[in-house]
């Protein structure tokens, strides 16, 4: 656990761009429809919301099931109207909880 | 008798195998069920229009465990006229949740993409729900040929 998270975001963009956004965090996403080898249920633990926001504001989110894969990778846009700094959080079902900024330069 | 000992395990084992086949559709319309009644709580009930939304998969999927999904919807993004939210399911995954992205003005794009588990072939189906409640609908079949689920 506590593995960084990895992004993926222009440092600059013009005024009013669309911009590309990928984010990946290592984690296993225990969908808890696995058995261990003694048969019994591997209790289910995933990464169950992702939010993404600039400067305070809300961009985009998901509310995740165990049908995503490992390591869940996240793809989306962003309209970016002025320089800023984009938070993004990851919400583990034990409630441990990953954040990662990226700042970007808008002209 | 050793041979017909021979014989009638391996027509067990066929009998067996013809089984769980025959079990298959069973499993497979609950978990569509479950997925209609999910669409159902997220659409209020009321019929979402076939248009708009785009799914990406692979045509087959060779491994269940990871699957791109892109899902995107043909609609402005601006102001108090942009995509609220996209519900995606899988009808044939023992819990067909997949995932519900929300949009903002600010996404720019109502559009996003992840990597997902599929237990099995299925259809994918994604609803989509404006800001000014307008629902429009699409659904992909995939063919999945070893399942992710881990059973």
């Amino acid at each position: 656990m506590a593995e960084k998270p990895r992004l993926k975001l222009p440092k600059e963009a013009k005024k009013g761009e669309v911009i590309e956004i990928k984010t990946l965090l290592p984690h296993v996403m225990e969908s808890g429809q696995r058995k261990d080898k003694d048969g019994k249920a591997i209790p289910r633990k995933i990464i169950n919301k992702f939010v993404c926001e600039f400067n305070g504001k809300p961009v985009f989110t998901a509310d995740i099931e165990p049908a995503v894969a490992a390591n869940p990778y996240m793809q989306f846009h962003a309209r970016v109207e002025e320089s800023g700094t984009f938070k993004f959080t990851w919400t583990d079902d034990d409630g441990t909880v990953t954040t990662a900024e990226e700042s970007i330069t808008v002209s | 008798m050793r041979q017909l000992s021979r014989r009638a395990a391996l027509a067990l084992g066929a009998s067996g195998a013809a089984a769980t086949f025959i079990g298959l559709p069973d499993s497979v319309s609950a978990a569509a069920k479950e997925a209609a009644d999910q669409i159902a709580k997220f659409t209020g009930g009321k019929t979402a229009e076939k248009s708009k939304v785009s799914i990406e998969l692979p045509e087959i999927a060779e491994n269940g465990n990871t699957v791109p999904l892109s899902v995107s919807v043909d609609a402005p993004m601006v102001g108090d006229n942009y995509v609220s939210e996209i519900l995606v399911v899988a009808d044939g995954n023992p819990n067909p949740g997949v995932a519900t992205f929300r949009f903002s003005p600010l996404s720019g794009k109502a559009e996003a993409s992840t990597r997902i588990r599929l237990a099995a072939t299925q259809n994918i189906i994604a609803v989509a729900k404006t800001s000014k409640g307008e629902l429009f609908t699409n659904q992909k079949l995939v063919k999945v040929t070893i399942g992710g689920c881990g059973g």
